[in-house]
């Protein structure tokens, strides 16, 4: 019995040491000047990184085809009506193959954000996107402050904290 | 990036220090069971369980809400089973889902075993279920149990599964175990009483190979205890009909490979091999391959072909020539193959009121199986037959 | 008198541990945002969860083989 009690832990304790390394991890890295790129908007003009120096900037990376990036949105949302006119701003860069299904579900969820197509993942190469969704909080001179990995509930609830301390900056 | 430089090394580390503890454990784990029957380890460990492998390679979410209504049949070898099917799945908090299955096995029964020892009959069998399903990070884990019932046969189980994913989501890990009871009865005679147990362990590795390329590795073990036969089934002994004598126990092993992917866009071809033996004498292979494609956007057709051989349990015998202590005539038994052809269709027909997609879903498939050593007493040739099975599905999701 | 697996299932569990344990160190070569056509219905190995049962069980009933089918639960253990 004891035995396979052992047998029962050694499995366990393998898909947690492996599970570990896919959880969503909340990390503060030091702070490292994001890399700068241009992409198309759904509504047509190209919108560029570096031209959003002042202000608070949140970049999402989602696809029409992942869950959790759909539950994420009403809150992306929510956080950009409410922060906008004090100097935030959120891009949605959509990495699906095909724009028109992402420029078509982005109006089907009332996106007020610019929603930006990556479609051939130059974007996501650069930033070496190892979770859907992903979100990088950008403060007012460029740098990265925060990375957050997949979405679970209650993340909004952080983005707005790390909004809000990064906006009185 | 910067952001997530720092983590990989020191996770590196950790993994080669949990690889070294790793190794350790399985290798004393080895050592003490050199030989032991494994019986008590093999229940214990089951008991974390294990999920349908089949799901592919969307992430760990809640499966959606949906209502199935679905019309079965069979006909064939003098059987014909029919009857409907449904279930109900709805999500109660974002973590847990609920779904609850019934499912009608209205049987007109003129089979060769039937027809040669009784006379025809008719009989229902009805079955309910109820499934949890609850995620949690990247794990998702089910809790069901079914219950079935007949005139002569009560069953009741239960399964636990879990499905984890690794590795950045590449892999997901299955492990399942089910535990099932059996009341056997017989008609007419309500002093016969017989109770049968049956155990499952499964494990399983769904692994993302290419963008566009999806491998399965199932294992499972199932584990049989009490009275395994059938209170009807007679073997023959010398020409004389006896009533089969059956092991009461029975320990099998399965192993399943399966492939898919996307060869052409829109277009995936799939295969599978599996692979059974078991303490009875009985080795099987099951071939299978298939295609599917959609049409447009609202068409998916899938076409695909079975084919399925098995070897004779031991003490299997069409007619025995010596006297042994268990002697049967079942020809699930028997050696036999059987080949099958089948089609499905998916045909998202109409949006209900709401948004509501409806959708229809169609699959026939021809079976023909044909046995090596069980003769049709009535014609004295080996036996064959061909059988036609039909489903048609009405699906909603909300 | 209690069934008794003959082999045990320490050796593929111990495989799955020690590929993972393994696998632990390597990256994912197929990044989440190449993962759009593994997402796709097309893709999944199995169909609706009735039909998937039904047709195990009309097998299950009628061979000698059973299980690693990737559907889970046990069969009905009718006759």
């Amino acid at each position: 019995m004891a035995t396979a009690v052992r047998c029962l832990i050694i499995v366990l304790v393998a898909l947690a040491a492996c599970a570990g390394t896919a959880a969503a991890v909340q990390a503060s890295p030091a702070a490292a000047s994001a890399p700068d790129f241009t992409l198309r908007s759904a509504d047509g003009p190209n919108v560029r990184l570096q031209e959003q120096r002042g202000r608070v900037v949140m970049v999402n990376f989602w696809a029409t085809w992942c869950g959790p990036c759909r539950q994420e949105m009403p809150h992306l949302n929510r956080l950009y009506g409410k922060y906008r006119d004090a100097g935030f701003t959120l891009l949605g860069v959509n990495i699906d193959d095909d724009q028109a299904k992402a420029v078509g579900l982005a109006s089907r969820l009332g996106l007020k954000f610019p929603v930006l197509l990556d479609s051939d993942k130059k974007v996501s190469r650069l930033y070496d996107l190892s979770t859907m969704p992903s979100t990088v909080l950008i403060d007012r001179d460029g740098r990265v402050r925060y990375l957050h990995l997949g979405y679970r509930e209650g993340f909004e609830d952080t983005y707005e904290k790390q909004i809000r301390e990064l906006l009185k900056e | 990036m910067a952001a997530t430089d720092a983590l990989p090394s020191r996770l590196r580390r950790l993994a080669a220090a949990v690889r070294r503890a790793l190794a350790e454990l399985v290798a004393s784990c080895a050592r003490r069971h050199g030989g032991a029957q494994g019986s008590s380890a093999a229940k214990v460990f089951g008991v974390v369980g294990g999920l349908l492998a089949g799901s592919g390679a969307g992430g760990v979410e809640l499966p959606e809400d949906r209502a199935d209504a679905m019309y079965h049949r069979w006909d064939g070898g003098g059987l014909t089973a029919q009857g409907p099917a449904l279930l109900v799945r709805k999500s109660i908090a974002e973590k847990v889902s609920l779904a609850a299955t019934y499912y009608v096995d209205m049987l007109s029964n003129a089979s060769i075993d039937v027809v040669t020892t009784a006379s025809p009959y008719k009989e229902t069998r009805s079955e309910y279920g109820l499934v949890a399903d609850y995620v949690y990070r990247n794990s998702h884990i089910i809790v069901a149990g079914s219950s079935s019932s007949e005139p002569d046969y009560e069953a009741r189980a239960v399964n636990l599964d879990v499905a984890q994913e690794v590795f950045g989501g590449m892999t997901t890990v299955n492990l399942g175990f089910s535990s099932g009871s059996d009341d056997v009865g017989k008609k007419n005679s309500p002093e016969f009483s017989e109770t049968a147990r049956h155990w499952r362990y499964r494990i399983g590795l769904a692994q993302i190979l290419t963008p566009r390329w999806l491998a399965n590795l199932n294992f499972e073990a199932v584990s049989d205890d009490g009275f395994l036969g059938s209170p009807y089934r007679t073997a023959l002994v010398f020409g004389a009909s006896v009533p089969e004598r059956v092991p009461s126990t029975r320990s099998s092993r399965a192993v399943k490979l399966s492939i898919l992917g996307e060869v052409v866009r829109d277009n995936v071809a799939y295969a599978d091999y599996r692979y059974f033996w078991d303490n009875w004498g009985i080795g099987a292979h099951t071939f299978g391959a298939g295609y599917r494609r959609y049409f447009g956007e609202k068409l998916l057709a899938d076409a695909y072909l079975r084919y399925y051989l098995q070897d004779a349990a031991l003490f299997y015998s069409d007619n025995a020539q010596t006297e042994t202590a268990y002697v049967s005539r079942n020809r699930q038994l028997s050696t036999f193959s059987s080949i099958s052809a089948g089609a499905r269709i998916s045909y998202r027909a109409a949006t209900l009121p709401g948004g509501y997609p409806l959708l229809v879903n169609g699959a026939y498939e021809f079976v023909s199986y044909s046995f090596d050593d069980f003769t049709d007493v009535r014609t004295g040739s080996l036996y064959s037959y061909n059988a036609h099975v039909l489903q048609l599905v009405l699906t909603t999701k909300f | 008198m209690k069934a008794r697996l003959s082999i045990s299932l320490r050796l593929p569990a111990a495989s799955v541990v020690l590929l993972l344990a393994a696998g632990c160190s390597i990256q994912p070569w197929v990044k989440p945002y190449e993962r759009e056509r593994l997402a796709d219905p097309i893709m999944s190995m199995s169909n609706d969860p009735l039909s998937d049962k039904h047709s195990v069980h009309v097998r299950e009933v009628r061979e000698g083989a059973r299980g690693a089918t990737g559907v889970q639960g046990g069969g009905c253990g009718c006759n």
